[in-house]
Order: structure tokens, then sequence, then C-alpha cells
């Protein structure tokens, strides 16, 4: 009797301390500055593909002043951008920018009623095809032959299309197993977009979060689930970002002619080479990706900074500019590339940000 | 003990004198137990209605959108999008159960019936203790250790009985298939069901025992006629139980199954429908708005799958406890 009791007892309090512990869990709301004292808050919510160099971004920012604190929330480039349009972030991560009809002033909760917001590609990142085939250890392919197995119409390694762009390899007469993201993904977003650039008759669908149902193949949770189910495999070959490829082999792409493999430069050189979309505000670095260019590998993510114009709070504003200027700074350019493998911004293009976030206000 | 705690009782029960109408102090632990009881049980029902309650709410702007909306904000239209996940749910599920049902009932067998007792107990522990291991741990063990090791056995399967539906197609050249996940579901219901058709077994009549024994039965002959028949009802409640776990399990299916949006019945292929709770783990982080109703929606449907399956359970339960013999 007494013994039940006493269980009785313990079980309710280990049940009211589950409940407090899911309480504590739960992240402050989302504001700008505090009033109070001199420390602030910053808060940016988006894209996970920046998360690594963001974490990295806010140590050493935090780091140089330190009543400052940054949060970033890797919860998707989608949920940034809402947060950002409902004032609920100070500045969003994003692997697109805002299209035409999605931008305009006034349509921002956390911006002046007369200012829109500027995107600011911050990170960029290629995406590696990658593979493990036993005995192969260099592959070059085109990208008609990449859509054609991703979309699952080449399914032999020994397909002529792949034996066309390869002739010293030998390569095995078996079935090619194609691994895709399996959750929505920035990555899945560009690498579709990539085929569907280059190569519209054989990759159909256009760039989507989801990678296109229709054309089936291998699913894998994550980039290091990709990774790992490529690893893991026999005659396997995916896509993920570069950094993460570990041991695996990296296809080379041709473009026209030259085999080009995912480096920095060759990724960097992408906004280089591509223009802004037309009609956009000078300051606003929104670009339409030239993936077809001479010397250009065409696979890469860009990540935006979505920043406002005008901030309603101009000390926020300051402070959303002092942290995005050390973001596209050499400095954390070369952070990022450390810490994320990503490819720093070209000096010109850190130029051209910085003249962009200089008319923040 | 009894004595101890009485004697207090009755002294103190005694002053007040007959006519005050105080309550019995003897009676008061137990209406404080009771309340407790009565707490919990109510506690659990409105655990229950609230999470339905939730489901319901942030699921609804799904459910009742517009077909055209979904697709352009969300992942297409509701039914059309969730049958498949739900379908692969009850499917990874059933495969587990088939595969872990037998060789469960084996070991609660082995260890209620044949095995010395000295082997008996220690081998309970360790399949209680399977079922302590955490489910990520199955999953980087199915992913890492079980899909490689087993693509070579898929590959002879489809080249040999590849002419059995079940095994045709393109064999997944990572092992990340629907039996993969199926074999590591089993492994993780596979203590569930063994402990409690352990205990089942055990209590089944040793009178009824001895006399099938005594009428010249062998060993296997007996437990046909004397212990299934009185067990039947808690195996199948075990199995019930078992494929609860197995409709919900989620990170282990997350990192095992190569799962997309489809209907098929192959086993061995790189395309397996999805589960529910894995397709629901593998959007949320980046879901939002529209997609985010959309995934509690899918929920909202697994919660009634397993509502049904053990409405099923209980009613088979009920129907069989009444001509089982076990009384």
């Amino acid at each position: 009797m007494r013994i039940k009791t006493i269980a009785t007892a313990a079980l309710v309090t280990a049940t009211a301390l589950a409940f407090a512990g899911c309480a504590s869990n739960e992240t402050p709301a989302a504001g700008g500055t505090t009033a109070a004292g001199a420390s602030k808050t910053l808060t940016g919510t988006g894209s996970s593909a920046q998360k690594a160099a963001q974490e990295k971004w806010v140590a050493a920012f935090q780091t140089k002043n330190s009543s400052v604190t940054v949060n970033y929330n890797p919860d998707g480039s989608g949920a940034g951008r809402s947060a950002f349009i409902a004032g609920a972030a100070n500045f969003a991560g994003s692997d697109r920018p805002f299209k035409d009809e999605e931008m305009g002033a006034g349509k921002f909760a956390g911006c002046a009623a007369d200012s829109s917001a500027l995107n600011l590609p911050v990170y960029i990142s290629p995406i590696a095809v990658i593979f493990n085939v036993d005995g192969v250890t260099d592959l070059t392919f085109d990208t008609d032959t990449i859509a054609g197995i991703f979309s699952g119409k080449i399914t032999k390694w020994n397909d002529a299309a792949i034996a066309k762009t390869n002739p010293k390899v030998t390569l095995p007469d078996a079935a090619i197993t194609a691994v895709h993201r399996g959750d929505d993904s920035g990555t899945t977003n560009n690498f579709t977009d990539t085929l569907n650039k280059t190569s519209p008759t054989v990759w159909t669908q256009a760039a989507a979060d989801t990678f296109p149902a229709a054309f089936g193949g291998e699913a894998a949770n994550g980039t290091s689930g990709v990774v790992q189910a490529v690893t893991g495999g026999k005659n396997t070959i995916g896509y993920a970002d570069a950094s993460a490829a570990g041991k695996l082999g990296k296809a080379s792409i041709l473009v026209n002619g030259k085999p080009l493999q995912p480096t920095a430069d060759a990724a960097s050189a992408i906004l280089d080479n591509s223009k802004t979309i037309a009609g956009r505000a000078a300051n606003d670095l929104a670009y339409s990706l030239e993936r077809t260019s001479e010397g250009v590998y065409p696979a890469v993510l860009v990540s935006y900074a979505i920043v406002c114009q005008t901030y309603k709070d101009a000390a926020l504003g300051t402070l959303v500019k002092d942290y995005v200027t050390y973001i596209a700074s050499a400095d954390g350019q070369q952070a990022a590339a450390t810490a994320a493998g990503s490819a720093p911004l070209s000096s010109a293009l850190q130029a051209k940000v910085k003249t962009a976030i200089d008319s923040v206000k | 003990m009894t004595q101890k705690l009485t004697r207090p009782g009755t002294s103190r029960g005694a002053e007040p004198g007959p006519g005050t109408g105080a309550p019995d102090p003897k009676r008061r632990g137990d209406r404080v137990f009771r309340g407790f009881a009565m707490g919990a049980g109510i506690l659990i029902l409105v655990i229950l209605a609230l999470v339905a309650a939730f489901l319901l709410i942030q699921g609804s702007p799904a459910l009742f959108a517009d077909p055209a909306k979904l697709i352009s904000q969300g992942y297409g239209e509701f039914l059309p999008w969730v049958l498949p996940y739900a379908f692969g749910t009850v499917w990874a599920a059933i495969l587990a159960l088939v595969l872990a049902v037998p060789v469960a009932v084996g070991i609660a067998l082995f260890i209620s019936h044949y095995s010395p007792r000295r082997l008996a107990q220690p081998l309970g522990y360790v399949i209680d203790l399977l079922a302590a291991v955490p489910s990520v741990v199955f999953g980087l063990w199915g992913s890492l250790v079980l899909a490689p090791a087993a693509r070579p056995l898929y590959e002879w399967l489809s080249a040999n009985l590849g002419f059995i539906p079940l095994f045709s197609g393109t064999v997944s050249g990572t092992g990340r298939t629907i039996f993969t996940a199926a074999i590591v579901l089993a492994t993780m219901v596979l203590p569930i069901i063994t402990s409690m058709c352990r205990e089942v077994f055990l209590q089944a009549p040793r009178l009824h025992e001895e006399a099938a024994l005594a009428l010249g039965a062998t060993r296997w002959e007996m437990v046909k006629m004397a212990v299934f028949p009185f067990a039947r009802p808690g195996i199948i409640a075990a199995v019930m139980l078992g494929l609860g776990r197995a409709l919900g399990e989620t990170m282990a299916v997350t990192m095992v199954l190569s799962g997309t949006r489809n209907i098929t019945f192959e086993l061995l292929t790189s395309e397996n429908p999805n589960t529910i709770a894995a397709t629901v783990a593998q959007n949320f982080p980046e879901a939002f708005g529209l997609k985010t109703s959309q995934l509690i929606a899918a929920g909202l449907v697994l919660f009634l799958i397993t509502l049904v399956v053990n409405m099923i359970a209980r009613w088979i339960v009920s129907r069989r406890a009444e001509f089982s013999g076990a009384n």
C-alpha cells in the first residue's frame, strides 16, 4: 500500500517534470532589438544549407561584438521567407531570392512602409555528382547523361552515353542506383534547375524542392543520408554538397566540351557570369543564374541573405548592416569556406554586395 | 505489517465517538488511492483527446483546403497524396509482423516450455534488453550494416525467385529496401511480442498440460492441444501491440528506407512506399504554412489507422476469449 502510494507520487512528479521540460524547450519569440540595456538581439531564419556557415559567422560576430546576440534558426528557406514577410525574422536565409510578385514596398512587416527587400547572395556551394562504382575513380558526364541517369532513362553503367564521354574507363555491366534527396531541399532545387536549364529535352520537370516522384530512383534523408547510401551501396550515384562528398568520386561535368570539377573557383564564377533579374532596384542582387556559361560549373547552390532596404527600427537596421557586412567580407567568406566548404564570393561580387549593404538603413 | 498499520487507525478511530460523522480514517488511504487511480485514468483520456484535437485543429487547413491551393502551396491534393504513405505504413508493419511473429512465438515457447530453467531466465532478460535499445540505434545499424550486408541476398532472390511478383523489379544497389526496413522493424517488435507471449504461455493450466502428456501426447502435441488454445487471445493481443509499435515507428524507417510516394508490392527495389511517420519526420523541418498543416493531417491519418487497428484487436480478443476454453 505504502509503496504503491510512493510509486504513484513519483509517477505524477515525473510526468509533471516531463511537461515542464517541454515548456523550457520553446524558443523565445523572435523580436528585434531589446530596448533594455546595451544587449541587442538579431534574429535570422531560413536556409539549412547555410547552417554551418551561419554558425561560424554568428560565433565570430558575437566575439567581436560582445553586446550582440545573433540567433539563426535553420528551419528551411520557405520558413525563413515567410518569417521575414511576417516580421518574425530580422533577416532571412533563402536558397532563392524573392520572386518579382513577392517583392514590393509595404509587403514586409519588419521593413518601413515604403521599403522593399534586398536579396544579397552570401553563400555559394557547388553540388557534386558523387558515385561509387567498383574500380572506377574518375567519370565525366555531359548534362544530358546526368539528366538521363537521374530521370531513370539510362539504367546501366555501360550505356553508350556514359561510355562516349569516358573512353578510358572500363564500365561494369551493372544497374545504376541513382540516389536523390527524400526530403525537401534547396540542393534538390538547384540540382533539378541545373538539369532543367541545361538539358530541357531530357529533364522535363521544372525545378522544385521535392525530387520529382515520376522519375523514381532511390531516396535518402538529408545530405548525410545520400552520401552514406552512395558510400554503402554498389554501383551508386547521387548528388550532394561538394564539401560533404568525403572520399567518394566526384564526377566532372562537361561544359562546352571542357570537363569541370566542382571546385570553389568554377562554382563562384557563376555569379560573375550571371545577370541580376531585370527590373529590380540597383542594390537588389537577385540573380537569374546562367548555368551554361564557359568555365562555370553548372550545379551550384546560391543562397541569399534577405534584408530590408529600410528597417522600421533604425537601430536594428544598423545591426543587420554590421552583420551582413561581416558575412560578405573577405574574412567572413573565408570563415565559411573553412567551416562549411563553401565557395567564397569573388572579390568583385564582395564589393557589389558591400555597396548594396551600405544602402541599408 | 498489517498490524502496525491498523493499530493506530483503530485507536484514533475510537476517539471521536459514534455519531460525529467523521470519516473512518482507515478508509482515508483507500479514498486517496482511488482518487489517484481515477485521476490517472482520466489523465490518459484527456491526453488522448488533446492529441486528437491538436491534430484536427492544426491539420484542418489542409483537410478543408481547395485542392488547387494544396497543389500550389502544399504537397498536392490530400487523399491521393496520403494514400500511398498510408499503404506503406500498413505494408511495412505487416511485413515486419510476418517476420517477427513466428520467431517471437518460438522464443517464448522455448523459454516457457523447452529450455532448462537456468537458461530461461537470462534469455528472458536479454530479450527484454532488446526492447531498451533506442530506435535511432536500430536505424544506424539498419542503414550502415544490415542494408549493405543484405544486398547480395536480394540480388540472389531477384535472380532466382524473380518470377514471384514480390521479388521482381530492379534490385536496389544500396539494399535500403522495404524488406530491410521490415527486418529492422521486426527486430524492434520482437521483444514486445516475445515477453507477452512468454507470460501467457507460462499461465497455461498445468493440469491440462499434464493430462495431455499423460495421454501419451508428445511435447509438441501437448503445446498444440493445451498451450496454444489457451494462449490464443494473448498471442493476438501481443501481435496487435507489436503492430501498433511497427505502425508508429519513425526514426528507424526514416534512416533505413528509400521511400517514395508509390504503391507497390515489390520488396527489393529502390522505389518503396514510404510510411506516414517517416514522411512527416523527413519533411517537417523544411515545411511551412500549408505544408505543415498537410503533414499534421497525415499524422491524423496515422492516428486513425492505429486507432482502428487497436479496435480490431480488442474485438478479436474479446470474441476469442469467450470460446477459447481459457476459463
